[in-house]
């Protein structure tokens, strides 16, 4: 089969990479730029652990092929800390022990990402339904919620 | 004499006896013991079975002391997740 | 050893430090089963039975090998014959062999150069199948006419006359049934049913294998036990485990489920026939939900006698269970000891049934059998209640077992914490808050025995003064934290100078899987030995240093001390200041701790749950939960909490959504997560906590597994809150807003 070539930004860094039509960015990020970060759960857009931003808006990266990439930026859980700096939520999700297996942690923080760029004060109902399409299946979402809205607090200097 | 009670299924391989007495210091001896006085129970046995010594549920450890007024009750083998 | 339990005040034990893999799992450099890749590796796919019941005829992959970049093929032709008992069953469900016994049943696997071809290739596969008539629901399964599955399976405990389908019966219980129920005011029988559910991690099974012709290998793989994987690998290939090194990963979820093989063979076979070549193996979330792990489904008899004052004078049970195609994976033999373990009673009697139908083998699930048992035994014992007007927690203790109980299953109870769970339940705020209309609130207890289990653990003393620890249990849910702090809190070091690694099957002996709430007990357990050991060494080489008899040194906040009168006077000696030098005092500093650890605490719950059901829709909303659970000792109370709150969402999950839907074909409906729902952060509360800690005597530290439990509760007190909210009692699962809706509509006429 015919490959294509594509040329995207991936955190600030311009790549290139050879990937078949049907080949998702999923995949493409995983297999071909080696950004492991990004989980596969379901592969059919229903767990987020494959969450990633897409010029800026939060998809679901096993729902979006790779030739679709070509041109976009595209954030990852591999460019979220600043170098040896961790986003205050990454350091939050230590803190509260928002994780156990960690398996949904990487699509769950870009997802509270994107949220907290979009709306810095959710309430805690506004952040579940955010994360409404982020599976996590060990924590009964309670620490993973104050996670959030904790970071939204630092984030924002009231806390 | 430690007395071993037997769940409903296995007293029919027992001659149909609720609690067998056996003379035995371990865990283990008490088994072999079972399956030597009632040679029936030899396969619900290898099957595998928890063992309750009065309080303590022994999953697998046949050195494990028994005394000689020892309640015991066999289980089956538990499964976790 | 003297219990540190014993003096009550700890330095670490009981804080809430950040856990050693947290920066790993926060930026994605965590590697689970999927993550790795190797020199010149290939990839593979498997091709299922789209059947539930059907005799394969033929398998043709001429087409399949005929694309370039396709190496091998394997089907159960490849493996060794001659299996029985377990490994036979374990053989049979990684490649069918004569017949495919569920929809979603492995018959060939191919390995590719990529994951894409590999997928193609398996498309190309030819099978030919002749399609039997199958069974899925369990009492139909044993029904007369049902057409049989495994012709003589059954095993000795079988009653005469029973269908082909019944394998395994069991019958226990004590004390005169029929006075009891003559001494009741009120006599209840009912049925119960709960579908299968699926431990539904996040992570699906993933492996990177390699096998070469002398029979070597190495795997990488997600698993909770990869000993297990070694032990049954080796079993199914017919090859030595002791040539198959095991490294597990980061592991996304297990739940039980990953206590066992589905497909990792599969690579190693595939990697054999395509001269070495190491094969990674990923399943799909439909292949997850259709061949892995479900569990049991099970219909349930419940019937208590009470008198008007909440005293229950007997019960019994009734419990059917079908477990898959294979025998003995039903939870039937631990359900039914836990069907009454929260109740003291002066007669019990259980009967249980194991049967086979066309569904996945299963696997264990958090506390096997013991949630649906307590859907029944809890849901019915609420209806009493109700209908006697009596408080449910007030029942519960009035009949709750406790220290000295006779339990329902034989055994007396050392030490248990059931009643404070009750009583901290019963005083907790959310019991008091007043309800409105349409709410209603439930309440259940719940019971695991835990396990401690085959367990190898060594620690090292670096150069430094640090130390290693390496454990060969997985790290789900924090218990390298945990074990960490367990260790250090007994050298007496700071909890960042212990690193706790989870090593490979050739670093240490056996180790049994991360099952049964082991992990912190078990390990934790062996690693405060192996310190013990470390730190008599220690001694030993500062009392060498300073001349005097062993015994005078004492160890005490990381150090090294005389004591006593014949001591003399030296400083202490650091851990450093002894590692420091002991390649000159005698070589390096370790200690070990080989057991099957014994002294387990069972743990027992309470769990509250207010909800609201919509009249219009009949769908439920949890509007708070409150879990209460005896931890023996919270050693890390954060993930303690994280245990309790993620058993009572995967309760409220079963209770409310879950569940396998099959088809007339008996195909499986919903593989996929968005038709096998599971909860997400919108359909619940904040998920209250309260630790109750009655130190189990059989532990250093008072530790009982804390993992299991809390799956328990949530399904009956669900449905007792459902029935208050909407006044109607549902006696099968899921409750579903569909379901409720038509129980209220038919409850109106
Ligand atoms: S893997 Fe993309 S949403 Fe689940
Ligand atoms: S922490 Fe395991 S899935 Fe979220």
């Amino acid at each position: 089969m015919t490959k294509h070539h594509v040329t995207t930004i991936v955190n600030g860094e311009t790549v290139e990479f050879l990937t078949e039509p049907r080949e998702t960015l999923l995949d493409c990020l995983r297999d071909h730029l080696g950004l492991t970060g990004s989980k596969e759960g379901c592969g059919t857009g229903d767990c987020g652990a494959c969450s990633v931003t897409l010029d800026g808006v939060l998809v679901s990266s096993c729902l979006v092929l790779g030739v679709e990439a070509e041109g976009k930026k595209i954030e990852t859980i591999e460019g979220m800390a600043a170098g040896a700096e961790l986003h205050p939520l990454q350091r939050k999700f230590i803190e509260h022990a928002a994780l156990q297996c960690g398996y949904c942690t990487p699509g769950i923080l870009i997802a509270a990402k994107a949220l907290l760029a979009d709306n810095p004060d959710p309430t805690e109902t506004e952040v579940r339904y955010w994360l409404a399409g982020n599976l996590c299946r060990c924590t009964g979402y309670d620490k993973i919620i104050r996670a959030v809205m904790d970071a939204a607090a630092e984030m924002r200097g009231v806390a | 004499m430690a007395r071993v009670h037997l769940w409903s299924s296995l007293r029919r391989l027992a001659g149909g006896a609720e609690v067998v007495e056996v003379e035995a210091a371990t865990v283990g001896q008490m088994l072999d013991a079972l399956v030597k006085a009632h040679p029936g129970l030899a396969p619900a046995i290898e099957a595998g079975v928890s063992v309750a010594v009065d309080d303590e549920i022994i999953a697998n450890a046949r050195h494990s002391p028994i005394h000689p007024e020892s309640e015991i009750y066999l289980l089956q083998r538990l499964k976790g997740g | 050893m003297p219990k540190d339990n014993a003096t009550g005040e700890f330095r670490l034990i009981g804080t809430r430090p950040n856990r050693p893999d947290g920066l790993d799992k926060v930026t994605g450099r965590a590697r689970y089963g999927a993550d790795i890749v190797a020199p010149n590796m290939l990839h593979a796919a498997v091709v299922r039975s789209p059947h539930a019941h059907a005799r394969i005829k033929k398998i043709d992959a001429t087409k399949a090998l005929a694309l370039e970049g396709v190496k091998a093929v394997v089907t159960r032709a490849d493996l060794p014959k001659g299996l029985t008992g377990e490994d036979l069953n374990l053989q049979e469900n990684t490649l069918a062999g004569d017949v495919a016994l569920y929809d979603g049943h492995a018959v060939a696997a191919v390995a590719a150069s990529s994951a894409l071809l590999a997928q193609d290739a398996a498309r190309l596969i030819e099978v030919e199948y002749e399609v039997l008539p199958h069974v899925i629901d369990v009492d139909a399964a044993m029904a007369k006419g049902a057409p049989v599955i495994r012709e003589g399976a059954a095993d000795y405990s079988v009653p005469e006359g029973m269908h082909p389908n019944v394998v395994r019966h069991m019958e226990f219980g004590h004390g005169d049934l029929e006075a009891g129920f003559a001494a009741a005011d009120l006599v209840r029988e009912q049925s119960y049913k709960t579908e299968a559910t699926h431990q539904g991690y996040i992570e699906p099974h993933a492996c990177l294998g390699q096998l070469g012709e002398d029979g070597r290998g190495e795997m990488w793989v997600c698993t909770q036990g990869h000993w297990y994987i070694r032990r049954m690998s080796a079993a199914v290939l017919g090859i030595e485990a002791a040539n198959l090194r095991v490294t597990p990963s980061e592991i996304g979820g297990g739940f039980g489920g990953k206590t066992t093989i589905f497909m990792e063979p599969l690579a190693l076979a595939l990697s054999r026939k395509a001269g070495g070549r190491p094969v990674k193996l990923v399943m799909s979330r439909a292949e997850v939900l259709r061949a892995t792990g479900p569990t049991a489904s099970a219909s349930m008899d419940v019937k208590i006698g009470m008198t008007k004052d909440g005293k229950i004078t007997a019960a019994s049970v009734n419990f059917r269970m079908q477990g898959g195609a294979f025998v003995g994976m039903s939870p039937i033999g631990e359900a039914l000891p836990c069907a009454f373990a929260c109740y003291d009673l002066p007669a019990v009697h259980h009967v249980g049934y194991e049967v086979l139908a066309n569904r996945p083998k299963a696997a264990a699930y958090r506390a096997p059998g013991s949630p649906m048992a307590a859907f029944a035994v809890e849901s019915l014992v609420d209806e009493m209640c109700r209908e006697l007007k009596l408080d449910p927690i007030d029942v519960r203790l009035k009949n709750g077992a406790k220290e000295g109980t006779k339990s329902s299953y034989g055994p007396v109870y050392n030490r248990i914490g059931l009643v404070e769970t009750l009583e901290a339940a019963k005083a907790h705020p959310n019991y008091a808050i007043k309800l409105g209309p349409n709410q209603g609130r439930g309440v259940a207890s719940g019971f695991w025995f835990n396990h401690g289990g085959e367990t190898s653990v060594s620690l090292a003393i670096g150069e430094d003064g640090t130390v290693q620890v390496s454990i060969g249990t997985p790290d789900i849910g924090g218990s390298r934290a945990s074990i960490g702090l367990m260790a250090a809190e007994k050298l007496g070091i700071a909890y960042e100078d212990v690193r706790v690694n989870v090593v490979e099957t050739g670093a240490l002996g056996v180790n049994e899987p991360t099952h049964g709430s082991r992990a912190t007990f078990a390990s934790g357990k062996a690693a405060v030995e192996a310190a013990e050991q470390a730190i008599r060494e220690m001694c030993r080489r500062a009392a060498k240093e300073w001349d005097i008899p062993e015994e005078a040194v004492e160890w005490k906040d990381g150090a090294a001390m005389p004591a006593g009168p014949n001591a003399g006077k030296f400083p202490p000696m650091s851990i450093a200041e002894i590692a420091s030098k002991m390649g000159s005092t005698g070589g390096p500093i370790s200690g070990h701790h080989e057991v099957t650890a014994e002294g387990v605490g069972a743990s027992f719950g309470t769990h509250v749950v207010d909800v609201e059901v919509d009249p219009e829709t009949g769908r439920t909303t949890v509007l708070r939960y409150l879990v209460v659970q005896d931890a023996g000792r919270a050693i890390h109370p954060a993930y303690v909490e994280g245990q309790y709150q993620g058993g009572a969402a995967q309760g409220i999950g079963w209770a409310l959504n879950e569940e396998y839907v099959y088809g007339e074909d008996g195909r499986l409906q919903n593989p996929m997560f968005l038709d096998y729902r599971i909860p997400v952060a919108s359909d619940l509360p904040m998920i209250d906590t309260v630790i109750i800690e009655v130190p189990n005597p059989g532990h250093p530290y008072g530790v009982r597994g804390v993992g299991e439990t809390g799956i328990s509760p949530p399904l009956p007190a669900l449905a007792a809150a459902v029935a208050e909210a909407a006044g109607v009692r549902l006696r099968s699962l899921p409750m579903t807003p569909a379901k409720v809706l038509a129980a209220m509509r038919a409850r109106k006429g």
